[in-house]
């Protein structure tokens, strides 16, 4: 049940309310409201705040709260910086409709485990920003916890030109993903993501450490690799697979992104 | 030799020599382009006005009691217009299995009762004026419960010391092995030979186990139905169901009144597939209408479908093949044991078809035996899905045959074709616990399996890809197959009925029970009527599954649409015209013997004098007569579809992933009586067979709660999932089918998994014998071997 | 509340409540080809076009449509009637309640791509499920309303 909806005017007023109203709400694109049986009291929707846009500065390709999952999919801006990477993250999730609805922000935000697009962009150098907490790392953003309610305003993407892969499995297509990961390179070096782990995508440092000190990657440097991965990394088991098997995986589908890359 | 023309103006001629113009053509269904263009004829769309929302409070335990239910605060709150507990409701057992009487189903379920079975078991139920108000009232209603432990493992049901229904409470019209203190719902024993003499003095025997899991049937529309009072008092019934008639006795039972006070109308319904062969909503809105005059409706939610409905049986089978060197199988030992879960609506039923029809697969074995269990869990009650256990059997008997045929050295193909059943030969009869069958030996007077198998091979290029192709170092793909069957309605059992009026402007209302569940049986019921009177197929109007207007029917379900009711409708269509020869041979003064009715007009022979059926019509109408002509139809045997499914498939040997490349599929369903509505029919069970086998999986935890309990968690496949899909039919004649008709509707899920099984097989060397085979448990397999 | 939405090329004052999605309120209003055929955003029945753009309407808050433009069935009966007979004549009109949801996003497809391949089109109704047909005629008529090979 929901009492109250607003579209307010500008991001302040939407944060007010947000603190103001305890049992309030900001939403994206209210996918997961409608998967939720919590009473709210307020829901917040910024749809009028212009949040929806993928836009490049000098240094950056920023993406607004509001952009749909279809919008970043689509995307030849960021085709054009970072390859199929975040086309490729949506690309498998539910199906069009969906995609025209769910945002970026929606995703973010809550730090879902099973997220595909927060893995792909973990292994970007991606800063969200809030408006109270201002800006920071989403590598950091997944491990704080923020205190208070906040609103997440766009996410800015360092234009680097990198060469990606992003590789995931499901049992069968539109289900949630058993594993995802994201393996790139640029100038600053590797970057290896993995998620749903079935938590949230964390980056593996060793890892792409060791990819960085070899000078020439082959497939079995890209096994070590995917090695050094599992090991770093926890992982855990539910209906949809068990501990053991999502190690595995992630050993076959870091090798194979870091063999993508390579290539 | 029996033969097939096609003529450049679509008469056909079909096996068995009769010119066919309306049967054998793809016809667009009747309903189509109001169904496509979003008319509203669903349930939801004709519930009456101010109809009460009822809604059920469900258990969060899966076996316990209640010791006490206290509805009077949700009594209070504005809106809420009464609420039922256990207390409130007739206390008389009965069956919600669409079967026909005497069911051989247990009476164990009550409207409501004490005592709660399953998570998602009913507790109470509420009637309020709106959605809001229900949700709130069922929030307010108390429960305390006395919790017990649930049986959970199928396994360890019988004898665990949770005894889930009391034996003085329940019964059953037909003996079917019931032992409610051991949570032994039915037992099934038939046999034909001595199987362990046969096993003992075969040069080869394989024993291998295998598993099926639970699956829902995921129809798009949910459980509902509506229910008012008319204007003479009699409960009406709007149903999203497949059972029209079987609602109205069960109701009748379950609430003491007359089957005549009660009207059951189906109008379109969002499929099926064997679930709305189990009454389940119609309780809850009967009971509220009943009780307080008022027009009342129930929608089911998805969560409440899966955990309150009626998903397959899940069973584990032991298979013992006992065979020669070169191929002869010559017994076959099956075991079984299947979960029934809370209630045994179908537990009987599913199991014997489980053994008796895969089994005969194989008819020239000189023993067979099936024997087995069913046991109550405390799971959601399984109910009738697609297959109706011939699926869960036909997987575990192909799946050995295969393991035969590699055991041997011996192709799957010529290992089915050395042992199969054929056209002309005697079906297996089997003995009952015991006791010598002395009914006639059953000959199967229609069987293509030999054309299915040699054109599937084709389709799928078998010799080219057999057994496998390395596709590089992670990929391989691999082609297996299987052979399936199905029967035809429930021989001696399953009875359907026709009525057929002229109008006065010289068309044809037709009147049937059957029921349309989308499969488009109004439209093939049509076609055999229109071929019947041999008239156009735009002169028939059908009108279906109302018990006040249409005789009677047992409903859609053991593939018996078309075969049973549609010889019902040529019979009663073949009364029809002798009907009108009469009435025409009057009316121009001749006797009957001397007219003859082409369709359009009923003509003397050899005279140039005729009149028109439009003409006879409205003569008859103002004033002589009015037209009817009835009959019925019951099938004294049950001629199976057969059905050879090839796959082909491609295995991730690092991530153990399987894709279904393409599927092959070769039908022997007799005349195809509307060749698009068939080929759909086996596209679409082929890929309900993809699902059961590659991912679809009911599971639940530790305390019994359904984890897969909406379409996010449990996966039905996409159109991404399936590969290519290839079907053809065979040409083939049923004698006693209508127009040479048998049947498609189950057939068609039947082969996928064990073809499926095999082709993981050839492709990466190992094999997953439980269901479904997820790429988690076909990578363990692969590192076991590797091991 | 109340909002003023153009559904099917009529501006329309429509009168709900926060917590109501456009499945529910539409229905309401008599647009009946919309409905739920599952509570989780995961099958497509209830497609309609939000600005052309195919969308679940089981999780579009109503309050959300003010200023857009909706189109159900009802809006399209044309194109519908078209589609209509294209699935009729591969026989994949089953039990018909995808159908609407399927008729919606084709139009969408269409909308955005006159010229997709079937991979293209795979993609774009993956989230469109069918129990009944198997999918395997529905792209001959989709193919066939596109004017693909």
């Amino acid at each position: 049940m929901i009492n109250d909806y607003i579209r307010p005017k500008s991001i302040r007023e939407a944060y007010e309310f947000l603190t103001n109203r305890e049992n309030s709400q900001v939403i994206g694109g209210g996918a997961f409201l409608r998967l939720s049986s919590k009473d709210i009291d307020l829901i917040i929707d910024l749809c009028d705040l212009d949040l929806n846009f993928i836009k490049e500065t000098d240094t950056a390709v920023e993406i607004g709260a509001m952009t749909t999952f279809r919008e970043i999919e689509k995307s030849d801006i960021l085709k054009k910086y970072f390859g199929n990477l975040i086309s490729d993250s949506v690309k498998e999730i539910v199906g069009v409709q969906f995609k025209n609805y769910v945002t970026v922000g929606g995703s973010i935000y809550p730090k879902y485990g099973f997220s595909d697009l927060i893995t792909a962009l973990l292994a970007l150098e991606c800063k969200v920003v809030l408006y109270k907490s201002g800006e920071m790392r989403l590598e950091d953003y997944l491990k704080e916890k923020i205190d208070g309610k906040d609103i997440l305003i766009k996410i800015v993407l360092a234009k680097e030109s990198t060469l990606s892969s992003y590789k995931s499995l499901r049992k069968s297509n539109g289900d949630f993903s058993i594993l995802n990961v994201a393996v790139t390179k640029s100038k600053n070096g590797y970057k290896v993501a993995v998620g749903a782990r079935p938590e949230v995508a964390m980056l593996a440092y060793e890892a792409a450490e060791f990819l960085n000190s070899n000078s020439f990657v082959d497939e079995d440097i890209a096994l070590k690799a995917a090695e050094i991965c599992c090991e770093s990394l926890s992982f855990g088991s539910n209906y949809l697979a068990s501990s053991e098997y999502r190690k595995e995986l992630c050993r076959v589908l870091v090798k194979r992104a870091i063999m993508e890359v390579v290539k | 030799m029996l033969w097939v023309c096609w003529t450049a103006n679509c008469n056909k001629e079909i096996l068995g020599g009769e010119m066919m113009k309306v049967v054998n053509q793809s016809i667009p269904k009747v309903d189509g382009l109001g169904l496509v263009m979003g008319k509203p004829t669903y349930t939801e769309d004709i519930i009456p006005r101010n109809a009460l929302v009822v809604k059920v409070l469900r258990s969060p335990h899966a076996f316990a009691r209640i010791k006490s239910i206290d509805a009077s605060e949700a009594l209070k709150l504005p809106g809420v217009e009464c609420v039922f507990t256990y207390k409130d409701v007739p206390k008389v057992p009965f069956t919600r299995a669409g079967q026909a009487y005497p069911e051989p189903s247990m009476y164990d379920k009550f409207i409501l009762d004490e005592y709660v079975r399953h998570i998602g078991d009913d507790v109470a139920i509420v009637a309020a004026v709106d959605e809001v108000s229900a949700e709130k009232a069922l929030k307010l209603i108390k429960v305390e419960y006395e919790v017990f432990e649930p049986v959970l493992d199928f396994e360890k049901a019988e004898g665990h010391k949770s005894v889930i229904h009391s034996g003085d409470k329940i019964e059953c019209k037909v003996d079917v092995g019931l032992e409610a203190d051991k949570n032994i719902a039915a037992k099934v024993d038939i046999a034909m030979g001595d199987v362990d003499k046969v096993l003992d003095d075969c040069e080869v025997v394989i024993r291998r186990r295998y598993y099926t899991q639970a699956t829902h049937q995921t129809m798009l529309e949910s459980f509902r139905s509506a229910a008012y009072i008319d204007e003479r008092g009699r409960l009406v019934i709007i149903d999203s169901t497949q059972i029209p008639f079987h609602v109205r006795r069960f109701l009748a039972r379950a609430f003491q009144i007359p089957a005549n006070k009660i009207r059951v109308i189906k109008p379109r319904i969002g499929g099926g597939f064997g679930a709305k062969q189990t009454a389940n909503s119609e309780f809850y809105t009967a009971l509220v209408t009943l009780k307080t005059g008022k027009p009342s409706r129930i929608i089911y939610s998805t969560e409440e479908v899966f955990e309150a409905g009626s998903p397959r049986h899940a069973m584990r089978f032991d298979v013992t093949i006992g065979a020669d060197r070169n191929g002869r199988i010559r017994a076959i030992d099956l075991e079984g044991l299947s979960d029934t879960g809370a209630y045994g609506e179908h537990a009987y039923s599913v199991f014997l078809q489980a053994g008796m029809k895969s089994l005969n697969l194989y008819n020239k074995v000189e023993a067979a035996r099936f024997k087995g269990k069913v046991v109550y869990t405390n799971h959601t009650p399984s109910g009738a899905f697609r297959g109706y256990g011939a699926t869960q059997g036909i997987y575990a008997v192909e799946s050995a045959v295969n393991e035969l045929a590699h055991e041997l050295n011996i192709s799957p193909i010529d290992i089915r074709k050395m042992n199969m059943i054929r056209q002309g030969e005697a079906a297996i009869k089997f003995n009952f616990n015991g006791i010598k069958n002395t009914a006639p030996t059953e000959i199967v007077e229609s069987c293509a399996l030999d054309y299915c198998i040699d054109r599937g091979k084709e389709l799928i290029g078998w010799d080219e890809k057999y057994p496998r192709k390395v596709i590089d170092k992670n990929r391989v793909r691999g082609i297996g197959m299987a052979i399936g069957r199905q029967g035809s309605g429930i021989a001696n059992v399953d009875m359907g009925s026709a009525t057929i009026n002229l109008c006065d402007d010289g068309s044809f209302t037709l009147l049937v029970g059957a029921t349309d569940l989308g499969t488009g049986s109004d439209t093939i019921l049509s076609q055999i009527c229109a071929e019947g009177l041999g008239v156009s197929f735009d002169k028939i109007n059908i009108i279906s599954s109302d018990t006040d207007i249409t005789p009677f029917d047992g409903g859609a379900y053991a593939s018996s649409t078309t075969y049973v009711t549609g010889n019902a409708v040529k019979k009663a269509a073949e009364k029809m015209r002798r009907l009108i020869e009469e009435e025409g041979a009057r009316n121009l003064g001749t006797d009957v013997d001397k007219v003859e009715f082409d369709g359009k007009f009923i003509k003397v022979k050899g005279y140039d004098k005729a009149i028109s059926l439009e003409e006879l019509a409205i003569k008859l109408m103002y004033s002589q007569k009015q037209l009817v002509a009835s009959d019925s139809y019951v099938c004294h045997k049950s001629p199976p579809p057969y059905m050879a499914g090839f796959a082909e498939v491609e295995v991730d040997l690092e991530t153990g992933k399987v894709d279904v490349i393409n599927f092959a599929a070769v039908l022997d369903v007799g005349t195809v009586i509307n060749p698009n509505l068939a080929r759909t029919q086996a596209e679409g069970g082929i890929v309900q067979g993809i699902g059961m086998a590659l991912f679809e999986d009911v599971k639940i935890d530790s305390r019994g709660k359904m984890i897969t309990n909406n379409l996010m968690n449990y996966k039905i496949p996409t159109r991404k999932d399936i590969g290519n899909i290839i079907v053809e039919f065979a040409e083939s004649y049923e004698p006693t089918g209508p127009f040479g008709a048998k049947s498609i509707g189950e057939v068609v899920v039947n082969t996928c998994s064990p073809a499926i099984q095999d082709a993981i097989y050839n492709a990466a060397g190992i094999r997953v014998r439980d269901l479904p085979m997820t790429p988690e448990k076909i990578l363990r397999e692969l590192k076991s071997k590797t091991r | 509340m109340k909002a003023i939405v153009n559904i099917n090329n009529q501006d329309r004052e429509l009168i709900f409540e926060p917590h109501e999605y456009l499945l529910d309120v539409l229905r309401r209003y008599g647009f009946l080809s919309v409905r739920r055929g599952c509570d989780t955003t995961s099958c497509s029945v209830c497609t309609i076009l939000v600005d052309g753009k195919p969308v679940h309407s089981c999780s579009y808050l109503a309050a959300r449509a003010e200023g857009h433009k909706i189109t159900t069935v009802e809006g399209v009966e044309e194109e519908a009637r078209k589609i209509a007979k294209l699935l009729m004549d591969e026989g994949v009109d089953q039990c018909g309640y995808c159908s609407p949801g399927f008729v919606m996003t084709l139009i969408g497809l269409k909308n955005e791509n006159e010229n997709p391949s079937d991979e293209e089109i795979l993609d774009y109704f993956m989230g469109n499920l069918c129990r009944c047909s198997g999918y395997v005629g529905q792209l001959t008529a989709i193919k066939k309303y596109l004017g693909v090979k």
